[in-house]
């Protein structure tokens, strides 16, 4: 069952803007959602007495700080985006169950991902229910960029490696060239996709360091696949 | 004086780089030559830089009169004992070793600029086709009245790192049970805006362990400062009662000191203190003024390039520039570096030029685990570098995220002294 509910949304958000109830045209459906979440129920799971599996559980997760689940093993990668300020709700959940690799590069959740838009929907309105308040579920900036999927004129560009180099020099100040990840993750020898799509999730702002949303921010397209190219050619 | 030289065509790797090595433009003496003066963020990076990329065409001189060079970032942290001194001092066998630079150990006294030469303290004159100019601050005589460098042994500066800090640290240590460090901060502008107050929480956590009962005073001549209100809050919350900031409304701008009789006056106000750190006003290194290519206490330059407005073939870098937007820091001198060896090599040989980009962020330490950063992009237009977006660590932050900063600020330096030394 799905349910067209645009206008519905408008009375139940009413800050929402143009931009954000567009993209909020259609909400949900749990009962769907349930159905879909068995594709994740092997790893996860939620509702009364839920323990964590291979992946953590999922009581509660929205408004929860991404790793934060005390006694759960996370990637450091999980981790890291965490400290860095990474907030579980609407939008981020979204992308990341769209792409878990746009949020975080070396997550281990091992998934492909969900691509259509209405079954992450439909996904999420059950994991709300299992969430203390929905009610006051906090919801993304309504400016946000919402897809993480990446046209594939864009993944299909290939970078200059010479040009990445030069472009490069802006990133060694903290990353180093020689691979090592004390501190500030290491970016070197990566698949170029995965930066590709690492370095448009800051500039979209999905991820949430500044500095790395800062540096992005000014890079094309075109800058972003040299860097790639380059920082994959690295050993 | 020592010359650090490698037998560069000599090694194998070198002879293949230079079979590949951009044309060169015609020079009536062979290879292009650049003589670098200061091996700090922006020196060590523009000579290792401009080696790296030219692959052997060009000849790189580097002229740094200490052996061990302490870099000025983090060495707050040694006050606050979060770092040891060896782990901020670095020497430049690498980049003589591995990058072909002759690494000269001397002052530059004075520059030729008609007949393109660096006169060495030891006599040796080094000519050059294109000349960068990276000292980073000397002090302005009287900015403080009562100090000068004679003495800097009672009432260190410490904002050249090495013996100064070591010898600021020491009187920190040996301060009575409840006594008095008094810091007097230094008027805009001045190399690295947040240092003066991580040094101050620094000397805080310092002072918590050892002599909990100790006060601080910061005379201060600016009525707001970098970082303000997050410093504000880290000492209110880890420090209180610690501290006490003395701004321009209270006669932080009026202050004399007396370095025989370790007093501080704050509008007239005399103060018996244990240690006085005094930072003066500041001034480009001393060369800027010899080569006669600043403009009052900087030297400005074209930000497309980091070239002095006064001589198109000398470079000057970071502290000593007057550039724009930029901080004086030593991320800012290292980000300026790499346009102006980009510049540099497409001056002196075919290399290409790409449009020059800044950026910079500035982390500083509160307390343990409780980092904090600033930092911004820049881009260059004909009048100025001009900053054009940034963003600020915010007060109230939890604790997860400040202990993220402080690992952060720990792989930049990492990152940094790598790409500064190799």
């Amino acid at each position: 069952m799905k349910v067209p509910v645009t206008a519905m949304l408008g009375l139940a958000f009413g800050a929402l803007s143009g931009a954000g109830a567009a993209l909020a045209a259609y909400v949900g459906d749990p009962e769907r959602g349930a159905e879909i979440f068995r594709k994740c129920a092997s790893c996860h799971a939620v509702g009364e007495g839920a323990k964590n599996k291979v992946g953590p559980h999922l009581n509660g997760v929205f408004g929860r700080r991404a790793g934060s689940i005390d006694g759960f093993r996370y990637s450091k990668a999980l981790r890291r985006m965490g400290d860095d300020g990474l907030i579980w709700n609407g939008e981020t959940l979204d992308a990341y169950i769209e792409n878990p690799k746009a949020l975080v590069s070396k997550t281990r959740m091992n998934f492909r991902g969900l691509k259509e838009h209405d079954d992450r929907e439909d996904v999420l309105a059950y994991l709300r229910q299992f969430s203390d308040d929905p009610q006051n579920i906090p919801e993304a900036e309504p400016t946000a960029v919402h897809e993480v999927d990446l046209p594939p004129e864009v993944l299909a560009l290939r970078g200059d490696p010479a040009y990445g180099e030069y472009l490069a020099g802006e990133c060694v100040t903290c990353h180093q060239a020689g691979g090592s990840d004390e501190g500030i993750p290491s970016i070197t020898g990566w698949p170029e996709e995965d930066f590709v799509i690492a370095l448009h999730a800051y500039k979209r702002k999905l991820r949430p360091h500044p500095v790395m949303q800062m540096i992005t921010s000014r890079l094309s397209d075109e800058e972003i696949a040299a860097l790639a190219a380059y920082f994959n050619g690295l050993e | 004086m020592r010359l650090d030289r490698r037998t560069f065509m000599g090694s194998t790797a070198a002879a293949a780089a230079t079979l590949n090595a951009p044309m060169v433009m015609g020079m009536a003496h062979g290879k292009p030559r650049v003589v670098v003066i200061g091996g700090g963020a922006g020196g060590a990076t523009a000579a290792r830089y401009i080696a790296k990329d030219s692959k052997g065409a060009i000849d790189v001189t580097l002229v740094e009169p200490t052996r061990k060079y302490y870099t000025c970032f983090f060495s707050n942290l040694y006050i606050g004992g979060f770092r040891d001194l060896a782990s901020i001092g670095h020497t430049y066998g690498k980049l003589a070793a591995e990058y072909g630079i002759n690494v000269v150990h001397d002052w530059a006294v004075g520059v030729d600029r008609d007949k393109k030469e660096v006169a060495l303290a030891g006599g040796a004159r080094l000519p050059y086709d294109r000349l960068v100019i990276s000292p980073g601050i000397d002090f302005i005589d009287g900015s403080v009245p009562g100090w000068d460098v004679t003495s800097q042994n009672r009432m260190p500066h410490a904002y050249k790192a090495g013996s100064q800090t070591e010898l600021l640290k020491a009187q920190i240590m040996a301060m009575p049970q409840g006594g008095t460090y008094a810091m007097v901060a230094p008027p805009n502008p001045y190399r690295c805006p947040p240092g003066p107050y991580e040094r101050v929480s620094m000397v805080a956590h310092l002072l918590k362990q050892h002599n909990p009962t100790a006060k601080i005073i910061i005379a201060d001549p600016k009525p707001k400062f970098s970082k303000m209100a997050l410093f504000q809050e880290g000492w209110a919350n880890h420090y209180d009662g610690m501290i006490e900031w003395i701004g321009p409304d209270f006669g932080g701008d009026k202050v004399e000191v007396r370095p025989d009789a370790m007093e501080l006056v704050i509008d007239g106000e005399v103060t018996r203190v244990d240690v006085c750190n005094v930072i003066p006003a500041m001034k480009a290194g001393r060369i800027v003024e010899l080569a006669g290519i600043n403009d009052g206490n900087w030297a400005p330059v074209v930000p497309h390039t980091m070239a002095s407005r006064v001589d198109e073939n000398i470079h000057v870098l970071g502290d000593s520039s007057a550039q724009g937007d930029m901080p004086k820091s030593g991320f800012s001198a290292n980000s300026q570096a790499k346009v102006c060896a980009m510049a540099v090599r497409a001056a002196l040989t075919d290399s290409k030029l790409f449009p020059a980009r800044f950026s910079n962020t500035c982390w500083s330490l509160l307390a343990t685990d409780d980092g904090v950063k600033v930092g911004a992009n820049y881009e260059a237009t004909d009048e100025k570098i001009a900053k054009t977006d940034g963003f600020i660590s915010k007060t109230g932050e939890d604790a997860a995220l400040r202990k993220q900063t402080y690992e952060e600020s720990v792989g930049w330096y990492a990152g940094i002294a790598a790409d500064m030394f190799g």
